[in-house]
């Protein structure tokens, strides 16, 4: 199954990464060679095997609901690329025409 | 004092514990000797002196004081940068991360911290660990001491190649498909992966999570053992941590035994792709494994095989989802936040442009490869047939080991198809840098504990063996690793590494 230089471009807008034409154009035919080696994985018949997320099965860990310290505010703000009035500064969420 | 340098870290820490020397003097001769030679092997992205120095003597005025001192206590490492520690970037190789300074200490570093280890600085390495070789860094390539042209491996090249040269005697390195396993080979050092859960996650920038885990690198099997034991460990912070007693490591490195131990050598991962001098290193050792006692047996993991493929979908998927968390927000690079052309904000480039902007200028060649195919492995119509398969592939992979040890107390192979490779010889041919961690990624997919140790040379470049254990026998690797690296140092009358050119 080949993967166009179309559908590489609608999955990096669903992964909101910005690709310029000339990655595209180099991206698009690696991928299709990286997937075409990984569709190997279909040779194997494993119909009735159940599927492993995880190599170490745990389930439902819990911890006492106790009052932990956590990270000050200036702590959190301290990484961030803007802030204003103690708080994380973010570009516009809704369009204009919104 | 080249003298302190070759030193191993158990020898640094108990001569430090004699008063011999002292933590400050080790940790100044790790500085000069970075100072000389990083510029040529570049296994560095930050260098912290004034802290590496503030340490250490802290560990000294601790000795002064009669209290008691760890086995580690004011020996330097090398900390990949891929762990977070207060006062010192973290970048993970990439651009989106440059400059950030994370506002908590990751459980290793403290544990680290806790031990007296003198953290001298971050480890280059391959952009969030994805890579072979560490040319995926967006801060330039480290270099392999045994040859500056070649690769020091990947993804914790940078921590295998401070260690090759002498820079520090211990590094800390991840392992998601073989990072701390395949530099180690390539480097002439032991590397281990600890069993999956066995240490903490915490403050380990997330690559792939259920593949992911910390370990040592070092120049002796003793060493690694002594860095596994102080890193490993239930913690409450990381929910996959194991809630069990951490194997005996140091204890198995010193009773160095194989007699009547049954050593299973896995037919998939020797044969076609594995260079000829690597085999026959890898056959050598084996040989001296059944000389010294070992009951040597020929197994196979038929889906081995398709472990390569599995590992290339379910990484890549859950890449996809952890680095989403880099969206220009919180931290890290923000690209294209501006007022619009009407002075104002309406008109601005929105969240969602600036973060698409932000991850296409702050995430190199690979990350985008792996961010894409994840994205398209997790795609409605294809999920089945590819990450739910892989997912499938998985469980018979984990079948297979489960088989051999039914057999077998521990399996082994060549830890990697080839010698280091020249810088630039796979760089832009991703199937051909896959290749590279093929019998490395069973253990990660199954999560059992594997380590990697020096063999010899082939072609004047170290060969590595990797031993395999079952979950939570990570003592194992010790036992053996510690029985064959004492044999090979007899018959060759020194370390391996004292073959290394000097730099």
């Amino acid at each position: 199954m080949a993967i166009t230089r179309d559908e590489v471009a609608n999955l990096a807008r669903l992964a909101r990464m910005a690709l310029s034409g000339d990655e595209l154009d180099h991206l698009a035919p690696q991928l299709d060679v990286i997937l075409g080696s990984v569709a190997r994985v279909a040779e194997v018949a494993a119909a009735d095997i159940p599927p492993t997320s995880h190599a170490v099965p745990l389930t439902n860990v819990f911890r006492s609901d106790l009052i932990r310290p956590c990270l000050s505010q200036a702590d959190a703000l301290a990484g961030a690329p803007a802030t204003e009035d103690g708080r994380f500064r973010v570009p516009r969420i809704l369009d204009p025409e919104d | 004092m080249t003298d302190l340098l070759h030193l191993s870290a158990a020898e640094t820490a108990a001569a430090i514990a004699r008063g011999e020397t002292s933590a400050v003097e080790v940790t100044r001769a790790a500085l000069e000797r970075i100072e000389k030679v990083d510029e040529s092997v570049h296994a560095f992205l930050h260098v912290a002196p004034d802290a590496a120095l503030a340490d250490a003597r802290a560990v000294d005025e601790r000795k002064a004081a009669g209290e008691p001192l760890g086995p580690l206590a004011g020996v330097p490492l090398a900390l990949k940068d891929v762990f977070t520690a207060r006062g010192m970037p973290t970048t993970c190789g990439s651009r989106i991360l440059d400059g950030w300074y994370p506002p908590y200490d990751a459980t290793v570093v403290a544990k680290l911290r806790a031990a007296g280890v003198i953290t001298v600085g971050k480890a280059n390495m391959d952009e969030f660990a994805m890579g072979s070789s560490t040319e995926n860094s967006a801060y330039g390539p480290s270099r392999n001491p045994w040859d500056l042209t070649r690769i020091p491996g990947g993804s914790s090249g940078g921590s295998a190649a401070a260690v090759a040269a002498f820079e520090t005697p211990l590094a800390l390195g991840t392992d998601t498909g073989g990072s701390i396993r395949q530099p180690a080979a390539v480097c002439g050092l032991v590397g281990v992966k600890p069993t999956y859960g066995g240490v903490s996650r915490y403050g380990l920038v997330a690559f792939s999570s259920s593949l992911d885990q910390a370990g040592p690198l070092a120049r002796t099997v003793n060493d690694a053992a002594l860095l596994h034991a102080a890193i490993a460990g239930h913690d409450p912070m990381d929910s996959t941590s194991v809630e069990a007693a951490v194997p005996d490591v140091v204890g198995a490195a010193r009773i160095a035994d194989v007699t009547g131990l049954r050593i299973g050598v896995v037919k998939e991962l020797t044969g076609p792709g594995f260079a000829p001098g690597v085999v026959a290193r890898f056959s050598e050792a084996v040989d001296m494994l059944a000389a010294l006692g070992a009951d040597v047996v020929e197994v196979s993991c038929p889906h081995f095989e398709y472990a390569l493929a599995a590992y290339y979908l379910i990484a890549p998927s859950e890449c996809s989802s952890n680095l989403a968390r880099f969206d220009a927000m919180r931290f890290g690079l923000r690209v294209g936040d501006a007022v619009g052309a009407s002075g104002g904000e309406a008109d601005a480039p929105g969240a969602e442009e600036v973060m698409s902007r932000t991850r296409g200028a702050g995430f190199g060649a690979e990350v985008k490869r792996r961010i894409i195919l994840g994205t398209y492995a997790l795609s409605s119509g294809y999920y089945d047939a590819y990450y739910g398969q892989a997912q499938k592939v998985r469980t018979l992979i984990g079948r297979d080991f489960a088989a051999a040890y039914e057999t077998c107390d521990v399996l082994v192979s060549p830890t990697t198809p080839t010698v280091a490779f020249p810088l630039g010889e796979r760089v832009d041919d991703p199937v051909a840098m896959y290749l590279t961690d093929l019998a490395t990624i069973p253990s990660n997919l199954a999560g059992g504990p594997a380590m990697s140790l020096p063999a010899g040379l082939s072609d004047g470049l170290p060969v590595g063996f990797q031993i395999m254990a079952p979950a939570f026998a990570d003592d194992r690797l010790y036992r053996v690793g510690a029985a064959l690296e004492a044999a090979l140092d007899v018959r060759r009358g020194h370390p391996l590494l004292d073959e290394a050119p000097v730099l």
